[in-house]
């Protein structure tokens, strides 16, 4: 395979603490050297100059639609678009239909991955057959066929006792089960965060406290059982406490944030535009602020988008009948660059939660720049400024809060296995 | 519309028939205000979710100025359920531009999260509430929030946030009582209120007429001069 040379740019690996200026070299598709004035004889060079080379960006909760609402995206769309925004690593939610609750629907949505995505694909399988919240999945098959993690998502398992069952399961196969907590009983007709904004739009309210309710029962099923427990999309400044209290007793646990609970509070949804209808919802000031220090302290480990495609006649429905989700992949970087300019978080630690801490929760390569490594980097223009389209983009679906917005960052590269998949100046090269 | 039924198209559909005027009513909040985002013909709100009902507001505000001759030093009650009330919303807005004070008076599970950052005073006793009160507007109760677990039955909610002319006395002496109708006679309100003084009820319908003949008075026309709609 061929040689790249990644020329001139800020090294940022989390695994070493590496944050300096140099070069890196890519040969046979894993990493061969990392440092000053590299050899780059017979070598494509890929100019960072002014930039960052980091470990590629690890989406470990998404939504690629296929099998069954290929209407929306697909295995192929989705990593598309996935490496246009620096990712280079995607784990896959199992609510396609079919279900991904069998080995086969596994291997497909893994076989798929490997011939029409640019991006590495992970499925995660459900956590219930069905996601119907009754009988364990077949963990140990779905396992031996790939699947990463285990999850109902947003079709949250509401009885206790099976979600005690799944975590005690999941621990047969050293497995890690991810949970969407909200308590349906709270969220009730709920459609937007429960409070001022929600009372003067009229809109019914999903309070934080359904979040907060489930998030703290699983903690304690958690303990008790001694299995693996990953929260997912956090939203909730009571949730972030909780989580914090949890890893202090040495609960075994984990837990993502989206960028949109980092940066967009429920206000957004004044003129009930469906694309900020999401789940859990868009909260207060207060929780984002919550969210933001639970990132920067570690108490949430990783940086995931939920990215979520939905069409266009889906999202043009009243506030209520919309369904929940928005894009999240070309996104997600500008966004939570956000937390670098407010000199909230260094590039590195940032860069560890987008790359290296997913890749180490999801037990997957990646997330380092060691000699040896995979090759999956991406090339940041932490400044670049630019306008964002969703229907330039590379999702089939356009339902993002940020449509027309002029965003600050952007990956300028993306390398997966050793091959330059996206340039900005190109767009995506293969497959 | 109905379900399902884009919004997009709704308004494209409605725009065809080149409207010089075009009222919504819907069952959820914010889809007159998407409407009136894509057509340029004037859109009025005739009620959306548990949004707001201006043009309720506006005939409930005539009414009582009407009778007391001023809005602004006024003291307004609402009492009952508000959670899911746009008329509350909306005379809420109204009567707190106009420099009234206004109350609310419910059952908990009926008083919105954050409901006073809109300027209301929020009371669960109603007798507090109409304390020293100039004008006390009862809402009109869904019979599905009796029989869900926002309140025990009709009976409790009668006794305790019904109108009558006991409760009537810890308000001020020519308090009136309003109701957006239709009234559950017995529930909300006690059969004497309904029909007697200081009941305006029946003001408050005839002035719905004059309210809705002025809105569709000033706002025909406008399309050319406005340009893109506007949610009134």
């Amino acid at each position: 395979m061929s040689r790249i040379l990644v020329r001139g740019g800020r090294i940022l690996d989390p695994t070493t603490n590496r944050d300096e200026s140099g070069d890196v070299l890519i040969e046979g598709g894993v990493i061969a050297a990392v440092g000053e004035g590299l050899d780059a004889r017979g070598a494509e060079i890929i100019d960072a100059e002014g930039g960052w080379i980091a470990p590629g960006f690890f989406d470990m909760h998404t939504h690629l639609r296929e099998p069954g609402q290929e209407y929306k995206e697909d295995i192929a769309s989705g990593g598309r678009s996935a490496v246009a925004g620096g990712f280079t690593s995607v784990a896959c939610m199992a609510n396609t239909h079919p279900v991904n609750d069998d080995p086969a629907t596994t291997g497909f949505i893994l076989d798929r991955g490997r011939h029409e995505s640019p991006a590495r694909i992970y499925p995660i399988a459900a956590a219930t057959r069905g996601l119907a919240g009754e009988t364990v999945t077949e963990m140990s098959a779905l396992a031996e066929a790939g699947a990463v993690a285990f999850s109902d998502d947003g079709r949250t398992i509401q009885d206790g006792g099976v979600m005690r069952h799944v975590l005690e399961y999941s621990k047969l196969v050293d497995g890690l089960v991810i949970v969407h907590a909200e308590d349906c009983s709270l969220v009730g007709a709920g459609v937007m965060n429960e409070g001022p904004v929600s009372t003067r739009l009229g809109l019914p309210g999903n309070p934080s406290i359904a979040e907060d309710v489930l998030v703290m029962r699983d903690l304690m099923l958690a303990e008790l059982t001694g299995a693996r427990l990953h929260v997912a999309h956090v939203s909730s400044g009571v949730s972030v406490a909780a989580i914090r209290n949890a890893k202090e007793r040495g609960v075994s646990v984990t837990a993502e944030v989206s960028p949109h609970h980092l940066t967009l509070t429920d206000e957004a949804a004044i003129g009930y535009d469906t694309n900020t209808k999401v789940a859990p919802p868009l909260r207060s000031a207060a929780d984002v602020a919550a969210c933001r220090e639970g990132l920067v302290d570690g108490t949430l480990d990783a940086i995931a988008t939920d990215h979520a495609p939905h069409a266009l006649h889906e999202k043009d429905l009243d506030f209520v009948e919309a369904p929940p989700g928005l894009l999240g992949f070309e996104t997600a970087l500008p966004v939570v660059l956000d937390l670098v300019r407010n000199g909230e978080i260094t590039p590195l630690e940032l860069v560890r939660r987008l790359s290296t801490n997913p890749a180490r929760i999801l037990n997957r390569p990646g997330g380092d720049l060691a000699v040896g490594s995979p090759a999956d980097l991406v090339i940041v223009d932490p400044e670049r400024s630019w306008l964002y389209d969703p229907a330039k983009g590379y999702s089939k679906s356009r339902n993002s809060p940020w449509a027309g917005q002029m965003m600050q960052g952007r990956a300028i590269a993306t390398i997966v296995g050793g091959r330059l998949v996206y340039h900005v100046d190109k767009g995506v090269l293969v497959p | 519309m109905k379900k399902s039924e884009s919004i997009l198209d709704t308004a494209r559909t409605l725009d065809a028939m080149d409207p010089d005027l075009v009222i919504v009513r819907h069952a959820v909040a914010g889809v007159p205000k998407r409407i009136a985002d894509v057509l340029d013909a004037p859109v009025v709100n005739a009620g959306d979710g548990a949004h707001e009902h201006p043009t309720q507001a506006l005939l409930d505000m005539l009414t009582v100025r009407q009778v007391k001759e001023r809005l602004e030093g006024l003291t307004v009650t609402i009492v009952g359920d508000i959670l899911h009330s746009r008329v509350a919303r909306s005379n809420i807005h109204g009567f707190l531009k106009m420099g009234a004070e206004v109350r609310i008076a419910a059952p908990p599970p009926m008083i919105p999260v954050g409901v006073e950052s809109l300027g209301v005073k929020v009371f669960t006793s109603v007798r507090d509430a109409l304390s020293g009160a100039d004008v006390v507007m009862a809402l009109r109760i869904q019979h599905e929030r009796l029989t869900g677990s926002y309140v025990p039955s009709i009976r409790e909610y009668s006794t305790t946030f019904g109108i009558n002319r006991a409760k009537l006395h810890y308000a001020k002496d020519d308090v009136i009582v309003m109701h957006p109708g239709p009234v559950n006679r017995g529930v909300e309100l006690s059969h004497e209120l309904t029909d007697d003084r200081p009941s305006v009820i029946l003001d408050q319908v005839r002035n719905g007429v004059a309210i809705r003949m002025a809105v569709l008075y000033l706002f025909s026309g406008r399309k050319s001069q406005s340009g893109r709609g506007e949610a009134a």
